[in-house]
This record gives C-alpha cells, sequence and structure tokens, in this order.
C-alpha cells in the first residue's frame, strides 16, 4: 500500500496559491473557510476577554463605556455571522456533504468559491469597521439608536453582514441542490446521514431567512444616509417594525446555529457506540420541524417590547412547541447509547458534553418563553447564560468534535488522543464554570450589556471570569496540537474509526474527485452490525 | 442586601410571589431533565462501554410507543408552562381600576418620573405600600427599559408611544431600578432606585413636607432641544413647606418664568411642580387655547378624558393618553367628528414630558356646569 | 457529439441531472428573491395601513402613464423573453439571438423611463432626504411612502440592471452557438430571472400607483 503522503489527494494535487485561491473543490474550499473563521473565532474570543476582565469589578475601569459597547457588539457580530453560522456548514457541511451523498462534488462548484469569496470580502467590511472605532449598538442594532443616535461604524458593519448573508444563502442554495439531485444510486432519503438531513434543514433556513436580514440592514442604511423615518418615531416610523424584521431572521438563524451540530452529533454517537441511531425517522423529523416552527416564533424576543399581550401569547405557546423536537433528538441520542459499545474518544467525549449542555441551555428557553418569568429576566444575563450554553456548550463542542472526527479524513492524521480527551475536560469545566453563574445573575437583575454594575453581583461575576479564563486555555490547546499533528500525527487510514458512511470509504485524504467509482448504496444509515449476527467487533 | 449568597432579588410587589413560584417549577422540572440525561448518560456510556466483557452492539432500531411517551409528556409539561406563564402575564397586563397613575419619560441617560399630584424625581421612584401604581411611559429619544427586579417588572419605554406597566408594592425599602435596553453610551449609568413607603410616610413626602430624599445628582446630560419653562406653584397639598429658594413661586395664571436649578441643590426636593398647571401654561402658550376654547366650533377636551370620541369616517377612539399624543404628533390620522383636518402637528416642538403635562391638564378639565359632554 | 460533452459540468452525471439541478437551483434562488422583496412588501403594508390616507395622496404624484408604459413594456419583454426560450427549443439560432435583443432592447426601455420618473421626483423635490419637501400635512408620512418607492423600485430596477448584461452574455452565447435544442437550459434559467422581476413589478405598480385612483 502506497504510504499516503505520496499518494495523490486534494491536497497535493497542486500547490500554490492560485491552486487554493481557484479552487473549485469543494474540500479545498472547506479549508479556506476553516482558516477564515478560526481567525474570526479567536478575535471574536479576544473581545470576550477584555469583556470578561472588566467584568471582574463593578466599576467601569478597565475600558471606557464606549469602547466596552464597541467591546460586546463586536463580539456578538463576529461570533455570530463570522464565526457560529458559517462554522458547521462551510466547514464540514462543504467538506462532508459530497463525500457523504457519493458525489464528485456540490452541484455549483464554481458558487461555492463564489461564496467563500463574498464571506471574507463581508468580513474583511467589518473588519474595517473594527479597526476604525467599531461599532457600539449591540448585534441586535436596535432603531432608533442605531438608525440615528449612534455614532459610531454602523453602516460598514451593516454593508459587512449584508454581503456575508449572501455566503450563507448561496452555501444554503447549493446544499439543497446538492442534496435533491446529487444522491448515488440506492440512496433514498430515507437512507441519508443525519448529518445531511441537519444541514439539509438547515439550508432551508439559510435561503428563506438570511434575505429579511439583509434587507432589513439595508433599510436600516437608507434611514442613517438619508434621515428619512423608516424606523425613526421622531420621522413618522416604528421602531418595533425593525424589531419584528431583524428577529424574523434572527430568531431563525439561531437554528441555523444549532441543528447542523446536532448534525455532528448523530454521526459521531453512532460511530462511537457502534449503534444505529435510536428512531430514525423521528430524528430527521425533528430537524425539519425545528426549521419550520422556528420561523414562527420570532416575537418571544419582544414580549415587553410594546407587542400586544395576545400576539405574546402566540409567539409563547409555539416557543414552547419548538422544543419539543430537541427533547426527541437528546432523548433519541441518549437511547443510541443502550447497549451498545461506547468508547470515549475525544468526539464522543465532545458529544456527551453537547448532549448535557445542550440540555441545560434548552431546558433555559423554557424560562424564557413562559411569559411572566420572561418579563423579570428579559435583558438580563439569564438570556446571555441560556444562548451561551446552546452556542458554546452546544454548538461550539458539536463543531469541535466534528473537527476531531474527521480530522483524519481531512488531514490523513490523528490528532493526539489524550490531548483531545484533556482540552475536552478543561473546555467542559471552564465552560460550566463561566455560564452557570450567569443564570443567577440574570435572575438577581443584572441587565446584559452593562459596563458597571451593583456591588452585590460582584462575586458571581469573578467566578464567570474566572471560569473564562480556563475556557479560553481549553480552546487554545487544540489549535496547537491540530497544527502539530499536520506534521506529526499519525497517518491515519481511510476509515480510523472503523465508522459507516460514504466519506469513510475513500483513502484518508480524499482524492480530489473523492471516489473512483460512484458508490452504490444498499444499506440503511449507520448499519453497524449486531453482536448476535457478527463474531468480531473492533 | 446582603444575605449569605443571594439567589433571587427581594420580593416585593404582589406579582413577585407568582413569577418566583413558577420559577421555582420551571427549575425543578429543568433540574429533573437535566439530571435525567446526565444520568442516563452517564449509566449507558460506563455499562455499555468497551471492554472485553462488552460483547459487542445489540441494534435497537426504535419503539413508537417510546418515542410518543417522550414526546407527549414534555408536551404536557410545555402546555402547563404555557399556561401558567400567560395566566400570570394576562393577569399582569391589566392594571386594576383603584391604580395610582405616574408618568415617566427615560431619556439618555435619566428616568423623570412625574406624579400626578405635583412631585417629580430624576432616577427615584416613590411609591407607597399596599397601592396599585399604573407607570404610562414615554421616551425622549431612543428605547429603553424600565426595570424593578425586587417586583418583577420590565416594560420597554419606547419612542412615539405611550407604554404602561403596573406594580403593587408590598414591602418598604429601597430597590435597584434599572434600564434594560441598551441605549448607547452610559446604558449602564441609567439606573436608580424604587423607595417604597408606608401610606403615611408617602402622603407627607408627596406634599412636600418630607426632607430631602437624597436624590443622586444627575450626570449633566444634553436636554434635547426643548426648554420647558417649569413654574413653580404651591403645591396642591395642603403643607406649607415651601419650595426651594432658587425657584419662584408664581400664581398658575401669570406667565411661566424659566427656572433653572442650582446645581448644589437636591434637584428632587425642589421639583415640586403642579403638573396640571404646567399643561395649562403650554395649553396657552402654545396656541392650543387659540381654538380649543369652551363654545368655540372645534372639538371640545373638557370632560373628555376617559370617554369614547366618536371619529370622521366612522367608528371611535378611547380619549386617553395615546389619543391625546397622537393628536399632538399626527393631528389628522383620527379626527374627531365633526372636525376639518386643520390641527398643526408639534412633532418636533415638545418634549415628552410637556405632552405630559398638557395632558395632565386636559385631564383635569371638568365639563362646564350644565352642558353634557 | 463533443458539443454536448464540452456543456457537461464534471459533478454531473449526465446533462439531464444538470439541467434539473440548474432548474432547482434557479427556484430556490427566486425564493430567496421572494423573501427579499418579502421584507420591503412587510415594512410597506405597515405603513400603508397606519398613513393610509398620506399613501394615497403621495401616490398621486406618481405618474401612472409613465408606470402603465413600463408595464406594458416589461410584460412585452417577458414575451420575447419566452419566445427566446421557445427558439432555443426549437434550434433557431438567430431567432433566440433576436429575441434576446428585443428584450434586452425593451428592459434598457423600462430603465430609461424609471430614470425620466426619478429625475422629476428630484425636481418635485420629492426624494427623501434634507432636501425633501412637501406642502402636505402629514409631510413625514408622505416621506415615508417616498423612501419605501425609491427603496423599492430601486432594489427592482437593481435587479434589472444586472439582468439586462446577462441577456448580454446569453445573447453572446446563442450567436456562438452555444445552445441547440438539446442544451439550452442557461437561457431557460435567464428567463424565470427575468420573468420574476416582471412578477416583482407586476406587483409594485398597482402597490405604489394605484393607490386609491378609481374615480
Amino acid at each position: 500500500m502506497s504510504p499516503a503522503s505520496v499518494r495523490q489527494n486534494y491536497l497535493n494535487i497542486k500547490f500554490g496559491a492560485a491552486s487554493w485561491l481557484l479552487t473549485k473543490d469543494h474540500k479545498r474550499i472547506a479549508i479556506l473557510y476553516l482558516i477564515s473563521i478560526t481567525l474570526f473565532f479567536f478575535l471574536g474570543g479576544f473581545f470576550a476577554v477584555l469583556i470578561r476582565l472588566e467584568l471582574v469589578t463593578p466599576p467601569g475601569d478597565l475600558v471606557q463605556a464606549e469602547t466596552y459597547n464597541k467591546l460586546f457588539t463586536m463580539h456578538g457580530v463576529i461570533m455570530i455571522f463570522f464565526f457560529l453560522i458559517p462554522s458547521v456548514p462551510a466547514v464540514l457541511g462543504n467538506f462532508l456533504i459530497p463525500m457523504m451523498i457519493g458525489a464528485r462534488d456540490l452541484a455549483f462548484p464554481k458558487l461555492n468559491l463564489l461564496s467563500w469569496y463574498i464571506f471574507t470580502i463581508g468580513g474583511l467590511f467589518t473588519l474595517t469597521a473594527v479597526v476604525n472605532g467599531g461599532v457600539d449598538t449591540g448585534w441586535t442594532f436596535y432603531t432608533p439608536y442605531s438608525s440615528t443616535y449612534a455614532n459610531s461604524h454602523v453602516i460598514l458593519t451593516a454593508v459587512g453582514i449584508f454581503i456575508t448573508g449572501f455566503s450563507s444563502i448561496l452555501t444554503g442554495l447549493n446544499f439543497i441542490v446538492t442534496v435533491h439531485q446529487m444522491r448515488a444510486p440506492g440512496l433514498t432519503w430515507t437512507r441519508l446521514p443525519l448529518f445531511v438531513w441537519a444541514n439539509y434543514a438547515t439550508s432551508l433556513i439559510m435561503v428563506l431567512g438570511t434575505p429579511v436580514i439583509a434587507i432589513t440592514v439595508v433599510l436600516v442604511g437608507v434611514e442613517r444616509l438619508f434621515k428619512v423615518g423608516i424606523f425613526d418615531p421622531a420621522l413618522g416610523g416604528d421602531p418595533l417594525l425593525f424589531q419584528h424584521l431583524f428577529w424574523f431572521y434572527s430568531h431563525p438563524a439561531v437554528y441555523i446555529m444549532i441543528l447542523p451540530s446536532m448534525g455532528v452529533i448523530s454521526e459521531v454517537v453512532t460511530c462511537f457506540a457502534r449503534k444505529r441511531i435510536f428512531g430514525y425517522s423521528f430524528v430527521a423529523a425533528a430537524s425539519l420541524a425545528i426549521a419550520v416552527i422556528g420561523f414562527l416564533v420570532w416575537g418571544h424576543h419582544m414580549f415587553v417590547s410594546g407587542q400586544s399581550p395576545y400576539a405574546g401569547m402566540v409567539f409563547s405557546f409555539l416557543s414552547f412547541l419548538v422544543a419539543i423536537p430537541s427533547a426527541v433528538k437528546v432523548f433519541n441520542w441518549t437511547a443510541t447509547l443502550y447497549r451498545g459499545y461506547v468508547s470515549y474518544d475525544a468526539p464522543m467525549l465532545y458529544a456527551f458534553g453537547f448532549i448535557g449542555l445542550f440540555t441545560m441551555g434548552g431546558l433555559t428557553g423554557l424560562f424564557l418563553a413562559s411569559l411572566a418569568v420572561d418579563v423579570h429576566v428579559h435583558d438580563t444575563y439569564f438570556v446571555i447564560a441560556h444562548f451561551h450554553y446552546i452556542m458554546v456548550g452546544g454548538a461550539v463542542m458539536g463543531y469541535l468534535g466534528g473537527i476531531h472526527f474527521w480530522w483524519p479524513k481531512m488531514t490523513g492524521r490523528l490528532y493526539p488522543e489524550g490531548w483531545a480527551r484533556f482540552a475536552a475536560l478543561v473546555v467542559f469545566i471552564g465552560f460550566n464554570l463561566t455560564f452557570f453563574p450567569q443564570f443567577i445573575l440574570g435572575y438577581m437583575g443584572m441587565p446584559r450589556r452593562y459596563h458597571a454594575y451593583p456591588e452585590e453581583f460582584q462575586v458571581l461575576n469573578v467566578m464567570s471570569s474566572a471560569g473564562a479564563s480556563i475556557l479560553a486555555v481549553g480552546y487554545l490547546i487544540p489549535m496547537i496540537y491540530l497544527v502539530w499533528s499536520l506534521r506529526y500525527g499519525r497517518i491515519a487510514d481511510s476509515n480510523p474509526w472503523h465508522a459507516t458512511g460514504l466519506e469513510w470509504q475513500t483513502p484518508s485524504p480524499p482524492p480530489t474527485d473523492n471516489f473512483e467509482d460512484t458508490p452504490v448504496v444498499s444499506e440503511e444509515a449507520y448499519a453497524y452490525p449486531s453482536r448476535d449476527r457478527e463474531v468480531h467487533v473492533v | 442586601m446582603w444575605t449569605g449568597f443571594p439567589l433571587f432579588p427581594e420580593q416585593a410587589s404582589t406579582i413577585a410571589r407568582g413569577v418566583d413560584a413558577l420559577y421555582y417549577f420551571l427549575t425543578i422540572v429543568s433540574g429533573f431533565f437535566s439530571i435525567l440525561i446526565f444520568l442516563f448518560i452517564l449509566y449507558f456510556a460506563v455499562r455499555y462501554r468497551r471492554r472485553p466483557t462488552n460483547l459487542g452492539p445489540v441494534q435497537v432500531e426504535g419503539h413508537l410507543g417510546i418515542e410518543l411517551v417522550w414526546s407527549v409528556i414534555p408536551l404536557a409539561l410545555t402546555l402547563v408552562m404555557f399556561g401558567w406563564g400567560a395566566a400570570l402575564f394576562i393577569r399582569n397586563s391589566r392594571p386594576p381600576q383603584n391604580a395610582q397613575d405616574v408618568y415617566v419619560v427615560g431619556q439618555q441617560w435619566m428616568w423623570k418620573i412625574q406624579h400626578q399630584e405635583g412631585r417629580r424625581e430624576i432616577n427615584e421612584l416613590h411609591v407607597p405600600v399596599g397601592q396599585p401604581v399604573k407607570l404610562t411611559m414615554a421616551s425622549q429619544d431612543v428605547i429603553h427599559s424600565f426595570f424593578i427586579p425586587a417586583f418583577r417588572v420590565k416594560q420597554d419605554v419606547v419612542p412615539g408611544r405611550y407604554t404602561t406597566m403596573w406594580f403593587e408594592a408590598t414591602k418598604a425599602g429601597e430597590y435597584h431600578l434599572f434600564c434594560a435596553e441598551y441605549c448607547g453610551t452610559q446604558h449602564s449609568g441609567m439606573i436608580g432606585r424604587v423607595v417604597v413607603m408606608e401610606p403615611d410616610d408617602f402622603q407627607r413626602w408627596l406634599g412636600g413636607s418630607a426632607a430631602p430624599t437624597g436624590g443622586v445628582e444627575p450626570p449633566a446630560p444634553s436636554e434635547p432641544g426643548g426648554t420647558t419653562s417649569l413654574p413653580a406653584a404651591p403645591a396642591p397639598s395642603a403643607a406649607a413647606t415651601p419650595a426651594a429658594p432658587a425657584v419662584s413661586v408664581s400664581s398658575p395664571k401669570q406667565p411661566a418664568s424659566p427656572s433653572a436649578p442650582t446645581p448644589k441643590l437636591d434637584v428632587n426636593a425642589i421639583n415640586t411642580i403642579n403638573a396640571v398647571s404646567a399643561g395649562q401654561q403650554l395649553f396657552a402658550q402654545r396656541g392650543c387655547a387659540g381654538c380649543h376654547t369652551p363654545g368655540a366650533p372645534y372639538p371640545q377636551l373638557a370632560g373628555k378624558f376617559g370617554t369614547m370620541v366618536p371619529l370622521e369616517g366612522g367608528g371611535s377612539a378611547l380619549f386617553n393618553e395615546d389619543y391625546i399624543r397622537e393628536s399632538l404628533i399626527a393631528p389628522n390620522a383620527k379626527i374627531s367628528a365633526g372636525a376639518r383636518p386643520i390641527m398643526p402637528t408639534y412633532v418636533g416642538r415638545m418634549t415628552e414630558e410637556e405632552i405630559l403635562q398638557i395632558i395632565l391638564y386636559i385631564r383635569s378639565l371638568k365639563p362646564p356646569e350644565g352642558q353634557g359632554l | 457529439m463533443s458539443e454536448r460533452a464540452a456543456a457537461l459540468a464534471h459533478q454531473f452525471d449526465d446533462l439531464g441531472q444538470q439541467h434539473q439541478a440548474a432548474s432547482l437551483g434557479m427556484w430556490v434562488f427566486l425564493a430567496t428573491e421572494i423573501m427579499f422583496f418579502g421584507g420591503l412588501f412587510a415594512g410597506y403594508a405597515v405603513y400603508r395601513s397606519a398613513y393610509s390616507r398620506a399613501f394615497a395622496e403621495s401616490s398621486h404624484h406618481l405618474d401612472i402613464i409613465l408606470g402603465g408604459v413600463n408595464t406594458a413594456v416589461l410584460l412585452c419583454s417577458s414575451l420575447t423573453m419566452a419566445l427566446a426560450v421557445r427558439s432555443a427549443q426549437l434550434n433557431r439560432r438567430r431567432a433566440i439571438v433576436l429575441f434576446l435583443i428585443a428584450t434586452m432592447v425593451l428592459g434598457a426601455v423600462f430603465l430609461g423611463v424609471k430614470f425620466v420618473e426619478y429625475r422629476h421626483k428630484y425636481e418635485e423635490r420629492l426624494i427623501p432626504g434634507p432636501g425633501f419637501h412637501l406642502e402636505a400635512p402629514q409631510a413625514q408620512h408622505a416621506q415615508l411612502f417616498f423612501s419605501f418607492y425609491f427603496v423599492m423600485t430601486g432594489m427592482h430596477a437593481l435587479h434589472m440592471v444586472i439582468g439586462v448584461p446577462m441577456l448580454g452574455v446569453m445573447g453572446w452565447l446563442a450567436f456562438r452557438g452555444r445552445f441547440s435544442r438539446h442544451y439550452y437550459s442557461p437561457v431557460e434559467m435567464a428567463g424565470l430571472y427575468w420573468h420574476f422581476v416582471d412578477i416583482v413589478w407586476v406587483f409594485l405598480f398597482p402597490m405604489l400607483y394605484l393607490i386609491d385612483r378609481a374615480g
């Protein structure tokens, strides 16, 4: 068997910047995205570090108020639009979906490359805003503050988000067409890996929701430039119209951020328990249900906005409904472990962390869906804790788990397992220390976006900041060993985990066209053998 | 208020207990399911781990019954949570009939509070125990939010319209007041306190005879344009305490002399103005009295507050704070029956405080003797 | 035929799959466009119902002759576009080119008329912003109407500005003989896009120009 380093694969088929910057190979594009979003992650993380440092003491003494307001705004904008939304779809989805369905590439490879360029250009606009003084409206850009009163780089940031939104739309479009049109023979919808289902559902949200935020930031920009009263009541506009338009996208956006990670979990849990997923059709249907119902609940961000109480009731009811499919998924993943053959490799540890922390985060969503409690905790640290449990405890851990799981496939190398397990543990501990105290802070009444706070909140804030320092270490460790493994990691074969799935049927790293011959599928997904039918299990 | 390790704010309003009860329920259910999942994962992961005695996985594809059970039970629980929360919420959205009105204007970055009986406060709200209080709130600039954690109440204060909330305090003391909607640079400085007093103390305070309540010197904001002329008039209730020396006392009928509070004095102590007479001044100065006088062929205002008025083109509207404000900002949106669309707009020419004072004045007008509405 | 093989992109197995993918892709894209304009329509609907009188009066400042002409022009251009696609199906190379050129010309006429209308508005000082001036009791709400008018028709015009050169590219490819009855999906996709832009105008015209015009 020829050594991997000699065998031709998508990495060594051609060298040079042009071969990467003009590539049409979905795998190379995925790597381009990987580099971009990692840079953004550390920038957004840096802002978070400054925020947590400031919050160690009650008075606002580390940075000025205006700077602080820019820090949390930029942290939110960068983490949401330039890290979380692209993370799993643009990196793992791009790399894996064609392979998982037995295709040579996505339906529109050139469009895929264009998506990355659009993402980068949008990112550059936003970075320009950052280095020129930042924006201080909060990532939610509420009017009339953002459209009339703010003195910061609102338009520059809005343009960046507008442009990057198209990257999201085109990626979603590409995935939808690919999954519909390019499945290998025998690969029916009900045999698709759940990672594909999850990204398909996500793509539906991306294509239908993102245009609305695009037009909303256009209107904010128009209002700022021409001083017309689209959302400013002093000029005849309605600030609540902005909120409706904004949240119509931004709520489904959170499902864009979590569904793909859920897809990762389905792949990881089945592999490391060597079990078929419990309730395949329920998990697949749950992804679609979350996508659909997710479009109907945006008003739960507006219970105290001045919206009618009856509208509030409708949104509250639907928000409780959307929790059910998420709960069903958690139960199905847990049940998949039953009578399994469980190993504790790092991806599985991340999956365990995801299930637990997503459960906690999702349950705290019920507090927020509940009208009377939300009145109290809206715009407090309770909300911050809730969404970080889902986005960081959930989505980021799912992303990291996926990166580790498919690292051998993408790079042909294994990462050091001991360090990876250690880092997963550090992340889990650091995360809980950082964000659990914030639930308490929120119910105590500490509002969001506060640069200075009353003394009685200090102890919990110090705990949270201490946890953040541990979490930061937990994120740095993989950076180091993953890069190290590119040169010194053990060489991986095509299927180090002995997983099912078409992506494991080709060499690691794969050749440019993924498969020599188009595979033919004759089995359900996760067709792990049952012990009563097979002698040896690896 | 350091009592050990605090987990909750004090319960100082009639609804706080109800909200906390629902919160406990949610916490217990969440805790239960979280621990359940954690334990199951732990148990399965350990019991079925890879080891020589584990002969391999046994495939279990699914089970419809179980899927239904763990869909229906959570659904039932969430419906309970929904119903409970919605019931509390709807109850809390309707102020009782006997609620006392207090008016709030939020602006970057201070809260201005106007009691009907006269006293004005900045960043402080004095209320009595056991008396429902309804806040009618407007913003001068951006969206703010009036948040009193100890009462478990919060309501966004939105420019361009009034929002309302109500509460009934149950315990004397001082509680945090926060702005809870990001509003710019000093958002975290837009805080204050709610002072709940026993009813007698509150009446004395309202009359102006209480000692200065130690209101914090407000940060120097830039007042947007409007020069509010606020003549001081004797407080309506009997107490003889004069207003602070820097403000001249004049009878309501005379034109106002603009007064500027001197920086050293407690702003809250000197702001005892009669909002109604301030409104009357504005009504005269800004030209309202030119048309809206008794007997003139223009819509009459006396006695109308709180009634339904028929509109031109059909339908009717409730003559309340919203209606008056809208009539000032967009006069031709809802014209009363029989009137012509000739009233000028005051948009940009009147601060939210001035609008509130005019509302209070109009509200106080009684219909002339012998004439119907 | 090498002609056919040349047209097949490497990720597809056959032209049929490629065509279906292109078609689905274009429909998904049009769905995103519906959502994009949908946000504008929603905002417009909110203000139209809140300020109906001001909106009706402002609408009367729009020139329904020019608007009507534009509507007719666009509808004709959809006809020529459909005929271009039909010509491709019938392997008539010259016809494709001519019909595409006709569509482009009509599109350009539309844009020209739009430019004239915008200039009129500029002269009447009805462009929202510091220069806006209207003697009316509810000038603010009128300005809101015109803000939406310009953003909505502007967005629509932008789509045409992108569409016309795209048709030019199609026309050039047709001239070079790239299309045949076996392979014409780019023309078809361009047609879908063009029809969509037309339909948006069909909604915009009555919404903006024809408020309270009866009697």
